[in-house]
């Protein structure tokens, strides 16, 4: 599938590097990931795919390399972070919704207290996301009421309601019951399709095929190998993705 | 010899029950601003103490420490006569022996904000990490999140042991009726003295303090039920 793509690099990633302790998790990523474009990351676990989607808004702080972000690096004591994150989304494998707030708060918290957006508009916007997502009819309930993939989808809409420029998605679907998993997928298809550039980690196979525009494949903190996914999935090249296709396929 | 008497019991509180009383309600009055006070410089000091501020740090935990590891009975005595060595004397002119009150109280807050400053810690510590994570990757500010997230969702997890803590002043207040403070302990001690009966006055208190702590105690065990059902995530 092909998306609104534009030359402009949105997000470049240079000679990353994360160390944990003595750990080497990260040892030398490089990517342009371009406006428009969805992403897809896959790789065995302990490759290092979650630092890497975690060290792009810095929840983890790189070690070495940089990480620009429409063309400001945000991995310096000089970036001004929180401003940056309103920029970039984040969905997580265990939702994170806040359970203190409803889904309504959820959505709107951010929207409000930091981009100072008047409440009345803030929760107008937030009813339009949960009818995108399929959820208005929860705006009232708190968390702990909703199964977990309308958790998920209600993260996708907490997200949006920052009108971010990227989304980061770190295995969105992992910890779903397998009924649910579709339902999460299908929201995040309309986004792509609504050109929302897009990074994924992902284990679902079928999503990174049909849906993205990229595959990289992550082994032992370096990419091992990148293609669009027709020729990923039909041609893969590097060894350890051959291995690891063939375990997940 | 006659050491016990409920005939004289019944009689002693009958005699003296406004005294008693008067001597509970001092107590719960204590308690109740012990509570309030410690609440609110428990949670600073928790919040200091998790600060990066090197030497804050030390020196909040040097003071959790040390009321954590005295008895409350020797940290009374310490500060009460240690403020008269010193010649410190607060007086308001519209009540009464307001020094030893002051004193006391003042320890009383000491000795439960270090708890307190380390339930409230413990509280902030259960928050799920995941939880700060998602209002970081909003933009949210560590202030910010700290007020939206973490604060109220740590007040679920302490509530339950503040209210204990509470519980549980009630019962030590009775240790600063060694400075005068006229609570239910100290009430008792006067009736003993007027009366010439030991057993009696004691056996009063304890059922007092009883049906002041007991109900308490299960209230708080019945409200910690019902958070534990609404908090399963």
């Amino acid at each position: 599938m092909s998306h609104v793509k534009t030359d402009e690099a949105l997000l470049q990633v240079r000679g990353l590097k994360k160390h944990f302790g003595h750990l080497e998790v990260l040892r030398g990523i490089d990517i342009d990931i371009h406006k428009g474009e969805v992403v897809a990351v896959i790789g065995p676990s302990g490759s290092g795919k979650s630092t890497f989607i975690r060290c792009l808004n810095r929840l983890e702080e790189p070690t070495a390399g940089e990480v620009i972000f429409e063309g400001q690096q945000i991995n310096t004591k000089s970036a001004d972070i929180d401003k940056i994150r309103q920029k970039i989304g984040m969905v997580f494998q265990n939702f994170n919704l806040f359970s203190n707030m409803t889904i309504m708060q959820n959505i709107t918290a951010a929207p409000i207290n930091v981009k100072k957006i008047p409440k009345d508009q803030a929760e107008e916007r937030a009813l339009k996301l949960l009818d995108r997502v399929g959820l208005k009819d929860k705006a009232a309930e708190y968390p702990v009421r909703l199964s977990g993939g309308q958790r998920q989808r209600v993260a996708i809409a907490r997200a949006l309601a920052m009108d971010p420029d990227i989304l980061l998605f770190d295995e969105p679907t992992s910890a779903l019951d397998p009924e649910m998993v579709g339902e999460v997928l299908n929201v995040m298809k309309e986004l792509a399709e609504d050109g929302m550039t897009m990074v994924v980690v992902t284990h679902e196979m079928g999503f990174a095929r049909e849906v993205s525009d990229r595959v990289i494949f992550i082994d032992q903190g370096v990419i091992q190998e990148e293609n669009e996914p027709k020729e990923f999935f039909a041609n893969p090249k590097n060894p350890r993705l051959k291995d690891f296709l063939n375990k997940v396929l | 010899m006659d050491l016990f008497s409920l005939g004289k019991m019944l009689d002693l509180f009958s005699k003296y029950s406004s005294h008693f009383l008067g001597g509970a309600w001092m107590a719960l009055v204590l308690s109740l601003i012990t509570v309030v006070c410690s609440t609110i410089f428990g949670t600073i000091c928790a919040l200091g103490k998790m600060s990066r501020i090197k030497p804050l740090k030390w020196l909040i935990s040097a003071y959790i420490e040390v009321f954590r590891s005295t008895p409350l009975m020797v940290q009374v005595m310490v500060i009460y006569f240690g403020a008269a060595a010193f010649g410190i004397k607060v007086n308001v002119p519209f009540m009464k022996d307001f020094n030893s009150f002051f004193w006391g109280l003042l320890v009383l807050i000491l000795n439960s904000s270090a708890y307190v400053a380390e339930i409230v810690r413990s509280g902030i510590g259960a928050v799920d990490s995941g939880q700060i994570e998602a209002a970081r990757s909003l933009g949210m500010s560590h202030g910010l999140t700290l007020k939206m997230v973490i604060l109220p969702q740590a007040l679920r997890n302490i509530l339950p042991a503040l209210m204990n803590e509470f519980v549980s002043i009630i019962k030590e207040t009775s240790i600063v009726s060694l400075v005068g403070i006229s609570e239910l302990m100290f009430c008792a001690k006067d009736v003993i003295a007027i009366s010439y009966r030991t057993l009696e006055p004691y056996i009063i208190t304890a059922i007092i303090y009883f049906i002041m702590v007991f109900p308490l105690s299960k209230l708080v065990a019945y409200i910690e039920r019902r958070l534990n059902a609404s908090v399963t995530r």
